[in-house]
């Protein structure tokens, strides 16, 4: 096994052009794990630790390379808040939000979040830089359209972030736990509501219906706020697996959307 | 013999001694079987069945030999001996041939200088197998007679009735013990045809007799050591990699070391039976048992393993700590291709623990009566028979007083948490405290101590007393429970010197210790100490005609006559004593006698928050209260009911091995759930010290207990919550959220 490890971004995207189909190390929370159970053995693995570029976390740019630890005592609320349900202190302290993004699990705790703000996924190869939204990069299940040559450099959050952004996730443990369901509700300055949920579909989604439904309604009452959830869960497609059920998840869906939203309506 | 000597000495019993393994294990300078090197070693690998139940119909070790590096590729044609193990009836191939019966089964394994290489060697092996439909149904392969002990218990008059019947259907799902050592060892070719054995066990004893029959070796041709183990829990009683290890270590003349990886662990032990148990439960109307009627099902998985004695245990245990003049018990062990089940922590007390508890709070909401007034009601205590096997017991059996002292707890701090870390859901903030509801539930457990049915059950130790200290030689097994520790202890209350040694000998240096498992070790291996330790006492006194001993010497009067080395002029002294508990009978055919030598009772009270809407728990506390005998080391009691009771815990709301059609779906620590420290709440452990009649000191055994009435205290204080009636340990969220009632 051959592993390169860049210390800046120009000598990263050049070992990268020179070994498109080289294995990024982000973090290894994932790919460890896959190693280690002999389900992958990368010939090439070019370790992204010492890029300092992608360390870098400037207001709403977000450096692929900064851990959930770091994201965990940011600002963010929403982003705190689902960096704290990321596994152990030891993979919080490891695991970043680029690899996040490169594993492209359904289950990943960034992409409600992102969903939710409509974040962009931003891509650099020695041919240029691009700018995907969430839903242009996150295309099914461990598929991005990342390209071979292509490193994730960034998250570029909107310029307005809703204030008010709430996250939370259903699993069977207290602590570190994969999602059964994961859910991320912002609500802006104007009221309108955004609504993602992770953990039940291929990749991430927003709950379309839902958002409209319940933004034009000018009363939140029990009764609309009911008809938001099944709605929520009427658009989520989840599956059953060894996790939970798909009854479970939709349910749980709807649940989840509905205390978030409120939660945001309170503060 | 609880009435002999103990003289007073620094780190002698009853006091929290630091365990010498304590220091090394937690700075990682412990070596575990999984740290054992050798110069020149081979490393070895197993290919395994992916499927649950195939015909092999060819194989071929061709491509893996072709490797560079590869120095052997072995089948079940490379089994000299026995080609089959198992402790009760050795049923289970070493190597797989005609005929595969469960997903992860041992087909081939490999040896090379390197893991990658021998991992790659295994896997280039060519396997064809023809696909079988798996028999995963408890009921239908009881129906199918695929069973592999069928247990009754009969008493008193069957017909008899009483005037409030209750009845349930209760399943559990199957726990693994989880231990974080994986199976793993070295075995040394000794260049005479023999071999020396390192590996994690519990009863190397028996994995040297099996080991013995599968190599086709007479018995002082294998030495099987002891190694540091990782955990235990009952997973080590069965072989896994042991002959295996030794097969490529005689074939290759190299030492050969395997280190199961956590996914290769799960395919490699024995985990807890899944049972499915009908109860009917008559009362009188003051709620005084009449007579209770249950059919349980454990599955005992592809080979028997231990499922007969589980099986009896379930039986025996299937009604817990009360008096029923009136029993009828049908217990069955099936055969399914479901990955083979043997021995955890509670041994078949556990599910049944489940289901009589859930009766009995069921009962009590019939007759409208508490529940635990319906227990007191009912209470087994001393002079009363067991009611499946008709024994009467004589020794303390404090069901009343486990219950009251309970009972008589502060109530639990009503004010519902404010801090979403320790509501349900936990950091995944699911859950705010106007969507908790809390509950209370109790739950007693019985079980017995150390082995029963007339098995010959025995303990053997050494002690030699040196100029430079004693040594105690055994072939017990420290597991993490403490037992170098306890066992040390025992030696110097007894010969009154703190300067003991516990060694742990190979099979050829000492007889067996019997399993470390039944709770047993600290009442036989124990026991056997305190024999030798007092031998050895009475032969000193005896050279130098003196009364009484310590550290310096032997004394007279007071005054010493003889120092330790003065007395050892003439060499050490040195006693063997091989240990029995009192006898035990075989069941008659209605599986009536005294078939148990001992017992104990434990109880928990759990109080729970549970947000019903999406079916979360979240524990807030949970207390035991159990009789342990003598209390020899306080420390290691707490650690054993702390520990237990949080396996059992665990077993209530998240532990469960998923099979599909015969496949684990989470042979993993992401999946397969073990609480953290956010899902463990306060643990009271509240010990009622009553002296037994023949262990060491007056201790008894107790360290399965905890695991047995933890689990169904939670699902207790979650009925309590939600109002359902939870009838599935685990309980999963969505049993809970989704329910019809």
């Amino acid at each position: 096994m051959n592993i390169e490890r860049p210390s800046g971004l120009e000598e990263g995207l050049e070992a990268l052009a020179a070994s498109p189909e080289a294995t990024l190390l982000a973090g290894g929370t994932d790919l460890m794990v896959e190693i280690n159970y002999h389900a992958r053995r990368p010939e090439h693995v070019i370790a992204l630790r010492r890029v300092k570029e992608l360390k870098e976390w400037d207001g709403r740019r977000l450096g692929a390379g900064v851990t959930f630890r770091r994201i965990e005592q940011g600002p963010i609320r929403a982003l705190a808040q689902l960096a704290r349900t990321v596994g152990s202190p030891q993979i919080r302290a490891a695991g970043t939000i680029g690899g996040n993004l490169g594993t492209a699990s359904p289950a990943g705790d960034s992409h409600p979040f992102l969903a939710a703000c409509d974040a962009h996924i931003e891509l650099q190869s020695r041919r240029g830089t691009r700018t995907l939204r969430w839903d242009e990069f996150l295309v099914g299940v461990k598929r991005t359209s990342r390209q071979d040559d292509e490193l994730i450099t960034a998250v570029v959050l909107p310029e307005a972030l809703p204030r008010r952004q709430e996250f939370a996730k259903v699993g069977v443990r207290s602590a570190m736990v994969i999602a059964t369901v994961s859910a991320c509700v912002m609500v802006d300055d104007e009221g309108q509501a955004r609504v993602a949920l992770g953990a039940v579909g291929p990749t991430v989604l927003r709950a379309r219906r839902a958002e409209e439904m319940i933004n034009s309604e000018s009363e939140k009452s029990d009764a609309a706020l009911a008809e938001f959830a099944r709605l929520v869960s009427e658009e989520v497609k989840p599956i059953t697996d060894h996790r939970s059920t798909e009854e479970y998840r939709r349910h749980a869906a709807g649940v989840l959307s509905r205390r978030l939203f409120e939660r945001c309506l309170r503060t | 013999m609880s009435t002999t000597t103990r003289t007073r000495v620094k780190g002698g019993i009853g006091e929290s001694v630091t365990r010498p393994d304590g220091v090394p294990k937690v700075q990682g300078d412990f070596a575990y079987a999984s740290d054992l090197q050798a110069e020149g070693m081979l490393w070895g690998a197993t290919r395994r069945s992916p499927h649950p139940f195939a015909r092999i119909t060819a194989i071929d070790i061709a491509p893996a030999l072709a490797i560079a590096g590869v120095f052997a590729v072995l089948t079940h044609d490379d089994v000299p001996g026995r080609p089959t193990v198992g402790q009760i009836k050795p049923d289970r191939p070493v190597l797989a041939g005609g005929e595969v019966r469960y997903w992860g089964q041992p087909i081939a394994i490999t040896a090379a200088e390197d893991a990658e290489t021998a991992r790659r060697a295994a896997a280039a092996i060519v396997i064809e197998y023809e696909l079988l439909e798996p028999l995963t149904d408890l009921v239908k392969a009881q129906e199918q007679g695929e069973v592999f002990r069928h247990v009754r218990s009969l008493r008193g008059e069957p017909d008899s009735h009483g005037e409030i019947v209750v009845e349930g259907y209760y399943e559990m799902g199957t726990q693994d013990q989880a231990a974080l050592g994986t199976e793993a060892g070295i075995a040394f070719p000794d260049g005479e045809g023999g071999v020396d054995l390192f590996a994690p066990s519990q009863w190397i004893h028996e994995d040297h007799g099996q080991i013995v029959a599968s190599l086709g070796l007479r018995d002082e041709q294998v030495r099987v050591h002891p190694a540091g183990v990782g955990g235990a829990f009952g997973s080590r009683e069965d072989l896994s990699l042991q002959v295996h290890l030794c097969l490529l270590a005689l074939y290759t003349g190299r030492p050969v070391r395997m280190v199961y990886d956590r996914q290769e662990s799960f395919a490699g032990h024995v985990h807890r039976h899944a049972a499915r148990m009908w109860y009917r439960h008559e009362a009188d109307s003051q709620g005084n048992l009449i007579r209770v009627e249950a059919k349980l099902l454990l599955d005992g998985g592809a080979y028997t393993e231990t499922s007969p004695a589980v099986i009896a245990n379930a039986v025996y245990f299937s009604i817990g700590p009360y008096r029923c003049p009136n029993v009828v018990i049908d217990g069955y062990a099936v055969r399914t291709n479901n990955p083979p089940s043997g021995a955890m922590r509670g041994f078949g007390a556990v599910q049944t623990c489940f289901a009589y508890e859930a009766q009995m709070d069921r009962l009590a909401a019939e007759i409208g009566i508490d529940p635990l007034e319906l227990r007191l009601r009912n209470a087994l205590g001393p002079g009363d028979q067991l009611p499946t096997s008709g024994q009467v017991i004589t020794e303390p059996l404090p069901t009343v007083e486990v219950i009251n002292v309970l009972r008589a707890l502060p109530a639990p701090d009503l004010d519902v948490i404010d801090d979403p870390l320790h509501l349900p859901g936990g950091t995944g903030l699911t859950t705010t405290r106007e969507g908790v509801v809390r509950g209370v539930g109790y739950a007693v457990g019985l079980k017995n101590l150390a082995f029963a049915e007339a098995f010959d059950d025995y303990a053997e130790a050494r002690v030699v007393l040196t100029p430079q200290g004693v040594e105690v030689h055994t072939a017990a097994i420290e597991v993490g429970q403490g037992m170098v520790t306890v066992l040390q202890q025992i030696a110097r209350s007894v010969l009154g010197t703190e300067h003991v040694v516990v060694l742990f000998d190979d099979t050829s240096r000492i007889g067996s210790a019997g399993s470390t498992s039944a709770s047993r070790q600290t009442q036989m291996a124990g026991g056997a100490v305190f024999a030798a330790a007092s031998a050895v006492r009475r032969a000193a006194l005896q050279r130098v005609g003196g009364d009484d001993m310590d550290a310096q010497g032997v004394r007279r009067g007071g005054s010493l006559v003889a120092t330790v080395e003065d007395l050892c002029a003439a060499g050490p002294v040195e006693e063997t004593v091989r240990f029995r508990h009192p006898d035990t009978e075989e069941p008659d055919e209605n599986g009536q006698g005294n078939l148990h030598v001992d017992f104990s009772v434990a109880a928990h009270r759990a109080v729970v928050d549970v947000d019903p809407e999406l079916g979360l728990v979240r524990v807030v506390s949970i207390d035991a209260a159990q009789e342990v005998g003598t209390v020899l080391n306080p420390q290691s009691v707490v650690g054993q009911i702390e520990g237990g009771t949080m396996q059992g815990l665990g077993l209530a709301i998240m532990e469960e091995l998923i099979f599909d059609k015969g496949i684990v779906r989470n042979a993993n620590f992401t999946d397969y759930l073990l609480p953290t420290f956010l899902d463990a709440p306060p643990i009271a452990s509240i010990v009622i010290e009553e002296p037994g009649n023949w262990g060491p000191f007056g201790a008894k055994g107790f360290s399965e207990l905890p695991a047995i009435s933890s689990g169904p205290a939670v699902m207790a204080a979650i009925r309590a919550a939600t109002n359902q009636p939870l009838t599935r340990m685990p309980v999963r969220p969505e049993d809970i959220a989704l329910s019809d009632s």
